[in-house]
């Protein structure tokens, strides 16, 4: 590999970690977003608003990173993929609207507070299952001519990435679930536990049927999967989600605190991996690759300084971040 | 509905509308990120409780605007891909990365700090929390720096190639960067912030002030407010005015639109206060002007030969009448903004400035003035950019995704009408806070949480804080 295609491949990698990021951090703002309505009380649902109303804003600046990363090191994908998933792009972009100013509107009026309540879990919703079904529309492939999409706007809409979309709204709420348990006392803790157990399990139906149905997409994900010698590197993945599992169904028996939480977001990375697997070397499956996409060496050079910088100063600070506002909310002033 | 219009049309409408609605809200929290650092720094350097109380009160405004930037400023990043993604595979290589630095350098600072910001003063203490208010108000500012880098590479490109793809590739990053305009518009975008923030604390010091001239926050509140405006408003039209001679070196066709010039002026150009550009035959009727004036701004000279749009293809001709009025309405405002400025000096040394009640009335009419201006100017410039994204090398309609009208439309459908819903709540629950005064013991953004306890003083403060 020549040095070209080394520095697109990192950043291949750079924008994986980008959207895996984002996908934990704000999978579990939009996961309790979406257990409001099982919530009913008012002090119930300030504690669950309080457990992230401090750093929701830096999860959410992960998705402009894996946006405006795309935009910057594979162009070509950015302006391939955003056409052709138009629907799902902007209706995840309304979601996050109405969802992200639910956060201070909702403490703003005791009349209307009801109906920010909504839009936040309405708007976590309509986010998940949009980012659900835009990641499915991606796996099974868009048209390409001439540096450009080439499909119709409704070619994103099959039953396979209404699947993924469903997949990706229960993933979404376990991930909610267990940060309650985690951030959370008394009874709302133990309605998050009992949750978890059901969201666990329909986590890994989720996880299943989408396994089960991507070789079905075309025949070089189902070689890709079950050939020899791939299998060495494949066949670990549903192993290591079966261990973790297990660890997963353990801890939530024994009432942990943080390993439900912690063991989830293995289980999304497991899952996440298994998709990369699925789509390496492609951007835009069987249609483009990372190194027909990237852009050139001088941009990608130019930002892999900044990158390399200051990706771990963000990683500190924003770790301060969660340290400061650390353990357990309390329900009687929230974060006061 | 949309018979007609075709999806170039209707993106660069969804374009103008989301980018309308978004402008607005970082404009006001770049200033008000700095009006609350320096709040926040004279409370922990006087002890002063006012500055305390006014910290906490525009910090929750802070964070209702600051959220609407947010989500407004989500959606703009992924506005390039959905509906320019010609634009974007073009530019891509040149402007991602400038954006990719905002997010990098700018709004994680800014995200990652403002959970502290609003929430964490009892838990950190009062000098990490400054930190945290100082990091926010720094990130709002960095984030500045690049996203008008990127603007004004658009007006002024340099520093490119354009390579086998057809991509525009950074030959130069630094001139990339320090493109012709950047620093004319970085100056100019930066102090517009400012005063619009200004005269939104004014107004708000004013209407307080109008109800009891004795109130300490709103008379605090307001002098500030005076401050800047007197000693930034004449800044700004010195600003200005350095940025339109830069304009009128690299993109004079943008000038001459904002003149009203259709035809050039071999013998000293005048400058039209008023009239009706004509853009289909090329005049502007009911002109009211001053002969030479304009030549004296632009040449500095009376009798500097300025030419007309009739040197410029008709095809690369901006729409005039939008630009010409826009133009207007945002000089118009400065020297108003100045105006006050300079009559609340003359009153604050004649020592009337908290009781002399028609500058209370002209402050409080003044106070939404900034905005109005910002986007006036925004509007100067973008339109003045046309018919071109990339000014001179690549043209709006060669610019847009290859959609179907029905898509953009109603995607504009739905953002219009999300956008008047949210953004109206949220500008009227600002409102609610405004039509409060701040008074003693003012809390913070989560203040009316059932048990909270009472506000902090800056004695009992400090003991709390050694405690820890």
């Amino acid at each position: 590999m020549d040095q070209v295609s080394t520095i697109a491949t990192v950043w291949a990698f750079i924008i994986a970690f980008a959207v895996f990021v984002y996908v934990v951090m704000d999978g579990f703002d939009l996961g309790l977003g979406m257990l409001f309505p099982l919530f009913p009380k008012k002090e119930d649902r300030d504690v669950m608003m309080n457990s992230v109303a401090p750093v929701w804003d830096g999860n959410e600046t992960w998705l402009v990173l894996g946006g405006g990363g795309l935009f910057a090191a594979f162009p070509l994908a950015y302006a391939v993929l955003m056409p052709a998933l138009y629907t799902p792009i902007v209706a995840m972009l309304l979601g996050l609207v109405f969802r992200g100013v639910a956060f201070e509107f909702r403490w703003r009026s005791q009349r209307e507070r009801n109906r920010w309540d909504i839009a936040f879990a309405g708007g976590s919703l309509v986010a998940a299952l949009a980012q659900g079904i835009a990641l499915g529309a991606i796996l099974q492939g868009v048209q390409v001519a001439n540096r450009a999409y080439a499909g119709g706007w409704w070619d994103w809409l099959t039953p396979f990435s209404i699947l993924t979309g469903i997949a990706v709204v229960i993933g979404y709420c376990l991930l909610g679930a267990t940060w309650l348990v985690m951030k959370t006392t008394g009874d709302l803790r133990e309605k998050a536990y009992h949750l978890s157990w059901w969201l666990l399990f329909a986590m890994l139906g989720a996880i299943g049927a989408v396994s089960l149905a991507t070789p079905f997409l075309n025949v070089e994900y189902a070689r890709r999967w079950f050939t020899w010698p791939n299998l060495l590197f494949t066949a670990p993945v549903p192993i290591a989600v079966a261990a973790v599992t297990a660890l997963l169904l353990q801890s939530l028996a024994r009432r942990q605190d943080y390993r439900p939480f912690v063991l989830s977001l293995v289980l999304f990375a497991l899952s996440y991996a298994g998709l990369g697997i699925s789509m390496y070397p492609y951007i835009v499956p069987r249609s483009i690759t990372i190194w027909q996409a990237a852009a050139p060496e001088s941009s990608q050079i130019f930002m892999l300084v900044g990158v390399s910088i200051l990706i771990p100063i963000i990683l500190i600070y924003t770790g301060w971040a969660y340290w400061v506002f650390r353990g357990k909310v309390d329900p009687q002033s929230g974060y006061h | 509905m949309f018979d007609g219009l075709d999806a170039v049309v209707l993106a660069r409408a969804q374009f103008a509308f989301t980018m309308s609605f978004h402008i607005v809200f970082p404009a006001f929290s770049i200033g008000l990120a700095s009006y609350l650092a320096v709040l926040e720094a004279l409370w922990l350097w006087t002890g002063r409780e006012v500055f305390l109380n006014l910290f906490n009160y525009w910090l929750k405004i802070f964070a209702i605007a600051f959220g609407m930037g947010v989500v407004s400023g989500v959606v703009m990043s992924y506005q390039f891909g959905t509906n320019w993604a010609t634009f974007s595979d073009k530019t891509g290589p040149v402007i991602g990365p400038l954006m990719a630095y905002e997010v990098l350098t700018a709004f994680f600072l800014e995200a990652g700090f403002l959970g502290v910001m609003l929430f964490g003063l009892k838990k950190v203490g009062p000098r990490l929390h400054f930190l945290a208010t100082l990091m926010v108000a720094i990130g709002t500012l960095i984030s500045a720096f690049w996203i008008l880098s990127a603007n004004s590479w658009m007006q002024t490109p340099a520093g490119y190639a354009i390579n086998d793809a057809g991509q525009f590739v950074a030959a130069d990053w630094w001139k990339v960067i320090f493109n012709p305009s950047f620093p004319y518009r970085l100056v100019h975008m930066v102090l517009a912030a400012y005063l619009t923030t200004a005269f939104v604390v004014g107004g708000v010091g004013a209407f307080h002030l109008l109800r009891d001239p004795k109130r300490e926050g709103a008379r605090v509140m307001f002098s500030m407010a005076m401050w800047m405006a007197t000693i930034v408003a004449p800044i700004q039209i010195f600003a200005g005015d350095q940025h339109g001679l830069n304009t009128l070196e690299h993109q004079p066709a943008k000038v001459m639109a904002m003149e009203g010039h259709y035809q050039g002026h071999p013998d000293g150009a005048p400058l039209l206060l008023f009239g009706l550009p004509d853009q289909k035959n090329a005049k502007v009727d009911y002109a009211i002007q001053i002969p030479k004036l304009s030549s004296l701004i632009l040449k500095h000279s009376l009798d500097a030969p300025l030419a007309g749009l009739d040197t410029v293809p008709r095809e690369d001709w901006p729409p005039v009448p939008v630009i010409f009025w826009s133009f207007r309405i945002m000089v118009g405002l400065g020297f108003l903004m100045m105006g006050l400025g300079l009559l609340s000096l003359w009153l604050r040394w004649r020592g009337r400035i908290y009781d002399y009640r028609p500058l209370h009335y002209f402050a409080m009419v003044m106070g939404p003035s900034g905005f109005i201006a910002v986007l006036a100017g925004w509007f100067t410039t973008e339109v003045g950019r046309q018919p071109f994204t990339v000014y001179g090398l690549l043209r709006t309609v060669d610019s847009a995704s290859p959609l179907a009208a029905p898509a953009v439309a109603s995607s504009l459908i739905a953002f219009v009408i999300v956008y008047f819903l949210l953004f109206t709540a949220g500008i009227v629950y600002i409102l609610r806070l405004m039509a409060q005064p701040p008074h003693s013991g003012e809390e913070g953004p989560r203040g009316d949480a059932p048990s909270h306890a009472a506000g902090i003083t800056p004695a009992s403060g400090a003991a709390n804080y050694a405690q820890r």
